[in-house]
């Protein structure tokens, strides 16, 4: 299972990609390949406030949906179109296709969050 | 403890299989291919399912073929032997107990093979409860022998040259509909029906549970180099869902007629007696209340089961499936609806997705037809 060391991880499977105080999030690889073929990503809104552990969006494989939750609070300040048209970018590429990305007010939630070596621990203990 | 196939032992083994619990069944949803790719294998090409979950009953004996045509809204009475039937059975409300295959050997001798969720329902159902067991005493003999049979379908447009391969020529004589019980696959002895579960040309084959495993091998192995895959129970639906072939418990429940289905096709109103039949010459004449119709999204989203459907602020019906069809690439739904909304194809209806009205448009069914 593909886990990069770059990413923080939460135990819904999500990961974040911290870059400055922005937090770029999707879903890992793992959780890619419990779905199956993603077939739909409804993207959230931008300028939404959202908490941490919020459900953010839901994406849907063929049989079922999914919700994600934001791993951090803040003002979702981008959104991955890419995906409304090719959401088996989720499957493909887990870790390039982010779906949503937040301006964080709380940066010392990360801290809260697994790294790389602590997420493959929490896969293998699931 | 969950149920398990004869199979399981096999596919437990393959890399990528994902097992999930259907029904109280352990059964793959994908194997390593995953769900599209697999649909799209049946589509061109030919998959192998394993469906030994489904149940069989045999009915032997002289008054056989008269309670089966009692028993079923379908006309039994006018089958061929070797010949196979769909219908559905009904309770005398009309409701829905099962949908079921009926394989004719003879006037007296008959095999249903019913849904592995429903078998112990069914079985109480046919040997039971029933009004014509209740008051015949000359009663057929029944047997329950979903476990110690084994199925396994074999669907796609290259299915009948494959098997051929495997079993001789005699399989391009089966007609649609039809089987034989004296062909054998690799030294096993089986029985072949030319019927399936997804709108394509395919068969579905009865051995003894001991044999499964090595016909199951028998048959990947030797089409392994035609591209020919296993396939789950996740493409399965898929691909019955485009074919707008029902599933009970979706379209078909104890609350939906087999009419409001629109399974009309399958209910022989100028039968003699059956079960259920006043309810539904009376519901047919006083209008049948809903319909079983189509819809592709037009905004984003997928319907899914249970959504509720609007029409300008009323409620109007339920979706009982729907998915991305993997052929047309759109989201799609069967919904059942009021009837008398005089909707044509086209027409705009809403489905609540999540708490937000979605537009989405009556299409034709089948989603996608091939043969």
């Amino acid at each position: 299972m593909n886990i990069p060391g770059d990413l923080k991880y939460t135990e819904g499977h999500e990961w974040v990609r911290v870059e400055g105080n922005v937090g770029y999030v999707g879903i890992t690889d793992h959780a890619q390949h419990e779905l199956g073929d993603i077939v739909y990503v409804e993207l959230p809104e931008i300028d939404t406030e959202i908490e941490s552990k919020e459900e953010a969006t839901n994406i849907e494989s063929v049989k079922a949906a999914a919700p994600v939750y934001s791993p951090v609070s803040g003002k979702i300040v981008k959104i991955n179109e890419d995906l409304e048209d090719n959401s088996e970018l989720m499957n493909t590429d887990a870790y390039g296709a982010y779906i949503f990305a937040v301006e964080m007010s709380d940066l010392s939630e990360l801290d809260s969050l697994m790294d790389a070596d602590a997420y493959k621990e929490f896969l293998e203990k699931e | 403890m969950l149920k398990r196939t004869p199979l399981f032992e096999v596919y437990r083994t393959y890399e990528g299989a994902k097992l999930i619990d259907f029904g109280g069944w352990e059964l793959p949803v994908n194997f390593s291919s995953g769900i599209i790719a697999e649909h799209m294998a049946v589509r061109e090409n030919a998959g192998l399912f394993d469906v030994s979950h489904m149940g069989e009953v045999t009915v032997e004996g002289e008054t056989s073929e008269a309670f089966l045509n009692w028993l079923l809204p379908n006309n039994v009475k006018g089958m061929q032997e070797n010949q196979c039937l769909y219908s559905p059975m009904c309770y005398p409300d009309g409701g829905v107990v099962d949908d079921l295959l009926v394989y004719k050997y003879n006037r007296s001798k008959y095999l249903l093979v019913i849904n592995a969720s429903n078998v112990e329902k069914d079985y109480k159902w046919i040997t039971e409860e029933n009004e014509w067991v209740k008051k015949e005493s000359n009663l057929p003999k029944f047997e329950n022998l979903s476990t110690s049979m084994s199925s396994v379908a074999f669907q796609g447009p290259k299915s009948t040259e494959y098997l051929a391969e495997m079993v001789g020529k005699e399989v391009n004589d089966i007609k649609f509909f039809y089987f034989r019980d004296d062909l054998k696959i690799n030294g096993l002895d089986c029985i072949i029906s030319r019927t399936g579960y997804t709108g394509e040309v395919g068969y579905e084959i009865y051995v003894d549970e001991k044999d499964a495993p090595a016909l199951w091998s028998y048959i990947l192995e030797t089409t392994k180099d035609k591209g020919v895959l296993p396939i789950g129970l996740g493409a399965r639906d898929t691909l019955r869902f485009e074919s707008k072939l029902p599933l009970y418990g979706h379209e078909l429940t104890k609350d939906i007629t087999p009419l409001e289905a629109n399974l009309g096709y399958f209910i022989d109103l100028e039968n003699d007696d059956f079960c259920g039949k006043d309810s539904l010459v009376k519901q047919k004449q006083n209008g049948i209340p809903r319909s079983l119709r189509g819809c592709e999204m037009v905004d984003k989203g997928i319907p899914r089961e249970g959504y509720k459907v609007f029409l300008d602020g009323n409620e109007v019906g339920h979706v009982t499936s729907g998915t991305k069809s993997p052929m047309l690439n759109k989201f799609c739904g069967l919904v059942l609806i009021k009837r008398d909304l005089g909707l044509k194809l086209g027409d705009e209806i809403q489905i609540d997705i999540k708490g937000k009205l979605k537009a989405a448009k009556l299409v034709k069914t089948p989603f996608y037809k091939n043969i």
